[in-house]
């Protein structure tokens, strides 16, 4: 039985190292497809707003669990061999893109509408009505609430070491099962977890502060 | 010529009919003042006339626009036509300066530097020079009203459209607006106003429309319609006193 020492710590940070890359991977790719979703679900056109809500009803009633097994497992029944980290990322966007897209749309409805009126009667487009008038309002409004699920999402990342990936919280589980010292290798854990996601709590503070989240009419 | 052509306007929300066919025509320069009960139809009318409401049957011509809901239309006649709301609607997150020049700049392809020269000179029109990089809820909402006012005037339009503009003001912040609106009216600006201020519309608008359950009950020359309305309607609202 090893103890545990510096060798393992460096194997908890660079596991953390991959929480954090699966975070901003899946944050990347769910954020591309939260906007388009959120967008979609208020577009004037009934087909694109049903197929967002179908697809966002449809991701966030199923586990992030169950997206991760099909992804793997059943894509390679199917033939098709993905690594872990692909099969991670993925999985996770798509669960981020749900949820991001129904924040996002609320951010949008919490602008009032007669932001949009008064943007229409200036005689601008629906585009540059979202550019200029709707999306800079409802960018502070989302602020909260993203980074929120931003914090959600480090410590959700855990979940992927079910198909063999290892971050942060299988690495733990490892250096414990080798040196059998709970309580010091699962406070090493939630240390790391807390450096990370505290910091993102204080930026959103920050860019709540500097973009002015409470100003209103 | 009329400016504004409304030829037997018809609008309902489901099974409520809250236009009954109405008719108005407004020349160029007019100043015309809608009155009426909360709910005659007076703001719809008025909503109709830029395209912000739609309407069942009848037709509207603004500044030879057919007013129709589809986008491009509607894009080309808002650029004549002028709203000014109750609520203000400044854009919170731009400057005074900026709500101003947004629009002349995206949607007429003005200058950087032209759209500036046409900030100043607008909002001086309504005495806020001082305030060109204000964010809005620096301001008062007399003063927030007079840039909106200046907002819709960068846009150069043939009419201006008031829906109740003072109704949200205190009594001391109303006349800072109705002075700048009567400026407008003397310069010759073709204007429509939904208004409670029965004095102003007496003084000001050369035509008083008296708008009940949905229709035009009474119209003519504003100081003859006040002093001597026709229908009972009208001499019940006036002497109700709705200020």
């Amino acid at each position: 039985m090893s103890t545990f020492g510096w060798p393992e710590f460096l194997f908890l940070l660079r596991s953390a190292g991959w929480s954090v890359v699966l975070t901003a991977i899946a944050l990347a790719f769910g954020a591309v497809g939260g906007g388009t979703f959120a967008i979609m679900r208020l577009a004037t056109n009934a087909v694109l707003r049903n197929v967002a809500a179908v697809y966002i009803l449809t991701i966030q009633s199923i586990p992030v669990l169950m997206i991760l097994f099909m992804s793997y497992y059943g894509l390679s029944i199917a033939g098709v061999e993905i690594p872990p980290l692909l099969a991670a990322s993925v999985s996770l966007s798509i669960y981020v893109s749900a949820y991001l897209a129904e924040i996002w749309r609320g951010s949008i409805q919490a602008v009032p509408f007669q932001q949009w009126e008064a943007s229409a009667s200036l005689a601008l487009t629906r585009v540059q009505q979202y550019r200029y008038i709707i999306l800079p309002q409802a960018l502070r409004i989302s602020l909260p609430p993203t980074v929120g699920f931003l914090v959600q999402l480090v410590k959700n990342t855990s979940i992927v070491s079910v198909v063999g990936f290892v971050e942060l919280s299988r690495a733990g589980q490892l250096v414990n099962n080798a040196t059998f010292r709970p309580f010091e290798v699962f406070m090493t854990v939630a240390a790391i977890y807390f450096a990370i996601c505290f910091p993102l709590s204080r930026l959103s503070r920050y860019l709540e502060r500097v973009l002015h989240v409470g100003r209103s009419h | 010529m009329s400016v504004v052509a409304i030829d037997q306007v018809h609008k309902r929300y489901g099974a409520l009919e809250v236009l009954k066919g109405v008719s108005l025509s407004v020349e160029s320069g007019q100043v015309v003042a809608i009155i009426g009960r909360s709910g005659s139809g007076k703001s719809t009318m008025l909503r109709c006339i830029n395209g912000l409401e739609a309407f069942q049957s009848g037709t509207i011509t603004v500044a030879g626009h057919d007013v129709r809901q589809e986008a491009a239309r509607l894009r080309a006649l808002r650029k004549d036509v002028g709203i000014v709301f109750q609520s203000y609607n400044l854009f919170p997150h731009l400057t005074v300066s900026q709500n101003i020049k947004l629009s002349p700049t995206i949607t007429q392809g003005v200058k950087p530097a032209e759209a500036e020269a046409i900030a100043r000179r607008v909002l001086a029109q309504v005495g806020l020079l001082e305030k060109f990089d204000a964010f809005p809820d620096m301001l008062s909402g007399g003063q927030q009203q007079r840039v909106a006012i200046a907002r819709s005037l960068a846009m150069r339009p043939k009419v201006m459209l008031f829906d109740e503009v003072t109704s949200a003001l205190d009594p001391e912040l109303t006349g800072e607006v109705l002075l700048v609106m009567e400026q407008l009216a003397k310069e010759g600006m073709t204007m429509l106003l939904v208004t409670h201020e029965m004095s102003f519309a007496r003084r000001v608008a050369h035509v008083t429309v008296f708008m009940h359950q949905g229709k035009i009950w009474e119209t003519g020359p504003s100081k003859e319609l006040f002093e001597d309305p026709q229908t009972p309607e009208l001499r019940a609202f006036l002497s109700n006193g709705v200020k």
